[in-house]
This record gives C-alpha cells, sequence and structure tokens, in this order.
C-alpha cells in the first residue's frame, strides 16, 4: 500500500475521534462495512482492494463528506503533493482530443477490458460544449469556461490540478481523482485543459 | 398476445428512437423527452412483455420440481403463509424466522428453492440474470415476476418497526454512502441530491419517499434495452457495476440492505406490478 495513503489514514483515524456521530450510528458503520468485505467477489478489472477505503474516503465516509477541522489542509496539501505535472511544463495540449475524452465514459468498470484508455467521464456531470446536450447535471456547468475566467498560466495549473485531483480543493469533492489513480496521464489532462481554457475551444466561442 | 405485444414493442422502439436521433441533429429539451417516454412507457405498460414472464413464473410457481420434486405453492411462505400471494411482495425485504434473516422477495424465492425444492444455490446463482443473448429469462427472475404481479395496487409496507428489519435498513443507509473505489463513488454520489442527471438520465435521491418510489416502482422490468426482463438483484449489481466497484454476490445482506433501505423509503407508494424500462 502507499505509505501515503497509509499515512493519511493514520492521521484521518487519529483526528477524527472528536467528528464521530452518536454510537449507534458508529455500529452500523463498522457493520456495513463488515457486511461489504464479505459480499463481493473480483470480477475483470475490479478487484476486492476497491472495497477498501484510502484516507480521504475514510474520512469522508466518518464525517457525511462534510469533514472540519486543521485535518482537512492537510489532507487536501497531501492530495495537492501527490499531482504530476507534465514533464514539458506545458499545461494546454489540444482541445480536439480533450473533446473526444470528455465524451468517452468508459473505464474501470468490470465489464471494461482493462489497459484501455479510460474516458474523461467529464460529460456525465457537467455541460461542457454547445453542441452536446446529452450533458449530466451532478457537477457544475462548464461552458464558457475559459472566456468567464481567461487562460492565465495560474488558471490553466488550477484547472490541471482539479482535474488531477480534486481532492486537493474539496476533500470530499464528487469529483474522481482522474490524475491520482491512474485513470488519465499528464498528457490527456492538458488536452482536457485546452477544452476548457484555449480561446479556440467551442466552449469558449 | 405475442404479436400484439411485439407489435407494441415496435411502437415503442420508434418512439424511442425518434427523440434520440433528434437529439443528434441539435435542439433537445431534457424534461419534454423525458415527459414523452413516461407518456408512451405508461401506455405500454397496459401490454408489458413482462406479461409473458408473469405466466412463465405461475407455471414454476405450481410445478413440482427440483430434487425434492415439490411445489413452491405447497412450501413457500413469502411471509404470509405458505401460498399466500397477494400483497407479499411489497412486503418484502421483511424478517423470516425460519431462515432468521431478513430478505427480500427474490432472496426468499431463492431460499425456498434450495430449503424446499433442493436445488443449489450455487445452481441458481450461476447466472441469475438474462444477458443480452439470451432468449428467455432464468426461472428465478420469471418466479419474481408472478409474485411482484401478485402485488399490484398495494403499497409498498416494509415493516420498520421490526428490529431485524431496522438494523437491515440503518446497514442499508451506510451502504449507500459508503465511498470507495477508484472514482471515489458511493450510491449517494449519483443519487443523493434532488434533480441531477447523468447525461440524459435523471437520478432520483433515494433518501426520499418520491426519489425511493422511483428508485423501486416499475420493477422487476421488461428493459427495452435487448429486450430482457430483469429484477432489482440486478439493478443493484449493475449500479455497483457502474460505482466501479468489484461484483455483489447475487442474494447477498448487501443486496438486501440496500433494498431495504430503498423499498421502505418509498412505504405507502402504490406499487404497479412488473414494469418497463428502457
Amino acid at each position: 500500500m502507499n505509505p501515503k495513503i497509509v499515512f493519511a489514514t493514520l492521521v484521518s483515524a487519529a483526528g477524527l475521534s472528536a467528528a464521530l456521530p452518536a454510537q449507534a450510528e458508529g455500529d452500523y458503520r463498522a457493520k456495513a462495512i463488515e457486511m461489504i468485505k464479505r459480499d463481493f467477489k473480483p470480477r475483470g478489472q475490479a478487484g476486492l482492494d476497491r472495497l477498501a477505503e484510502d484516507g480521504v474516503q475514510a474520512i469522508c465516509n466518518r464525517t457525511g463528506n462534510n469533514p472540519k477541522g486543521d485535518i482537512v489542509k492537510v489532507l487536501e496539501a497531501d492530495q495537492m503533493a501527490s499531482i504530476q505535472w507534465p514533464a514539458d511544463g506545458k499545461l494546454m495540449g489540444d482541445w480536439k482530443k480533450g473533446e473526444a475524452l470528455a465524451q468517452s465514459g468508459r473505464g474501470f468498470t468490470w465489464s471494461d477490458q482493462p489497459g484501455l484508455p479510460v474516458g474523461g467521464n467529464c460529460y456525465n456531470c457537467h455541460q461542457i460544449g454547445p453542441n452536446e446536450l446529452a450533458y449530466g447535471t451532478v457537477g457544475p456547468s462548464l461552458l464558457n469556461f475559459g472566456k468567464l475566467r481567461g487562460n492565465s498560466p495560474e488558471m490553466q495549473k488550477y484547472v490541471y490540478a482539479k482535474i488531477y485531483n480534486a481532492k486537493a480543493y474539496n476533500l470530499c469533492s464528487e469529483m474522481p481523482r482522474f490524475g491520482r489513480v491512474g485513470a488519465l496521464t499528464p498528457e490527456q489532462i492538458k488536452d482536457l485543459v485546452a477544452l476548457l481554457l484555449d480561446p479556440a475551444s467551442p466552449v469558449n466561442k | 398476445m405475442r404479436k400484439t405485444l411485439l407489435g407494441s414493442v415496435c411502437a415503442a422502439l420508434g418512439l424511442l428512437l425518434g427523440p434520440i436521433a433528434a437529439h443528434a441533429q441539435a435542439e433537445i429539451d431534457h424534461a419534454k423527452a423525458a415527459k414523452e417516454f413516461e407518456k408512451f412507457r405508461a401506455e405500454m405498460e397496459d401490454s408489458n412483455p413482462a406479461e409473458l414472464n408473469e405466466l412463465r413464473g405461475e407455471e414454476l410457481w405450481h410445478a413440482k420440481r427440483g430434487p425434492k420434486n415439490v411445489s413452491l405453492a405447497e412450501s413457500c411462505d413469502l411471509g404470509l403463509g405458505i401460498g399466500k400471494l397477494e400483497g407479499a411482495y411489497v412486503q418484502m425485504p421483511r424478517y423470516f424466522q425460519d431462515a432468521d434473516a431478513v430478505m427480500d422477495a427474490e432472496r426468499r424465492i431463492v431460499w425456498c428453492m434450495v430449503e424446499k425444492q433442493g436445488f443449489k444455490f450455487e445452481d441458481i446463482a450461476k447466472k441469475p440474470f438474462q444477458g443480452p443473448n439470451d432468449t428467455s429469462a432464468p426461472d428465478i427472475t420469471n418466479l419474481v415476476m408472478y409474485v411482484a404481479g401478485l402485488s399490484r395496487g398495494k403499497p409498498f409496507a416494509v415493516d420498520l418497526k421490526h428490529p431485524k428489519v431496522r438494523e437491515v435498513y440503518e446497514l442499508g443507509k451506510e451502504v449507500a454512502q459508503y465511498r470507495a473505489g477508484p472514482f471515489d463513488f458511493a450510491c449517494n454520489t449519483c443519487h443523493g441530491a434532488e434533480g441531477k442527471r447523468i447525461r440524459m438520465q435523471d437520478l432520483p435521491k433515494i433518501s426520499t419517499k418520491e426519489g425511493a418510489a422511483k428508485a423501486v416502482l416499475g420493477w422487476p422490468a421488461w428493459r427495452m434495452t435487448g429486450g430482457v426482463a430483469l429484477t432489482m438483484q440486478w439493478r443493484m449489481n449493475d449500479c455497483f457495476r457502474q460505482q466501479r466497484f468489484p461484483e455483489p454476490k447475487y442474494a447477498s445482506d448487501t443486496i438486501t440492505a440496500l433494498l431495504t433501505y430503498l423499498t421502505a423509503n418509498a412505504n405507502g407508494v402504490i406499487y404497479k406490478g412488473p414494469g418497463i424500462k428502457r
């Protein structure tokens, strides 16, 4: 196991006693986790290791996604430190590739072929380009994202980091940590940055 | 009968493909499309292909089967007494003393097949769901369809006053909020807020009565995609697939817990029988 994850789990376990809700709820949670560990079997690429909580998941699960205190800043900083930046220092790639990636919702399920590129899953939850009308609403609309915010180096860094690891900014964000878990490569994330920030991208037209 | 069913299925698919084609062109009104789909689904449910599954399930229920050559009709108690099926589906999951467990309808029927008829659990669990290339549904699906059909018009009534049912409900609530896996998803990631969508798919908030009703009404269902008959056990299984979890074991405690949580949250809502899903 990744030492960072172990560390985070320890920190969260130590810092949580104050935040724990009533005893009964804790009992149900412990029993539920025991039950979950009994009731699944590995299939395809989805092994039983996926049932274990890492530090971030543990603290979010135990606080109803609303942890409090300094520990939140510490754990967010851990997530930020995990971000791998592109070797060439450039953060904007090809928005056309980014659009194709944003469309794809595949990857990581037991029915997906292991090793095939994982999709960005972006349209599942976000409005992005003006031409795709079958978009989800779990996340905020990103239409005109760059038009409204510009594409300064800071903005590029923010978007890259947010896609790489959304938990670096909001520990219990609903958004997956695409770079952190190896779903998307730095090159792919650069293409998604371009989709949102490139003035030539339809998102900003 | 079959001809009429096929006719309505084709008509339905035509209606369904209409909006999809339009969306490829350009404009689409999400709310309008959803409303249109609901309308034709309601019309279609008057001649639901799942009726064939119910009929097959009725035959199976009354047939002497298994190594012990016993019928379920003469041996299986779904909570209201042996042979009493009306209203049984909407009162499950419930606690069964003979098994000392809370069980959902499908799990209970499997339990009867194993304990009373002598079937092997592993044989049933090997392929419990109809696949896209299967011409017919497994026996267990047809049996669930039959039992569910006999609760049409009855309100969901899971007994949360029973301490064991209550405990399983609380466990289900925990499962629904348990985030794990590569994408940090829980059931509640998609089903924890009002008015959300994944792509075009509306996502009910399962902690509310209305949301839970949307989740449980119309199951078991005849599903247009693939033309297959599927149960709530399958629905939970496929949710976990999309959640990027490993596969839940068939008829396991975790599935019963989730079904207890969902169904009890919909208590009081009138069940309309097996439905049609996209």
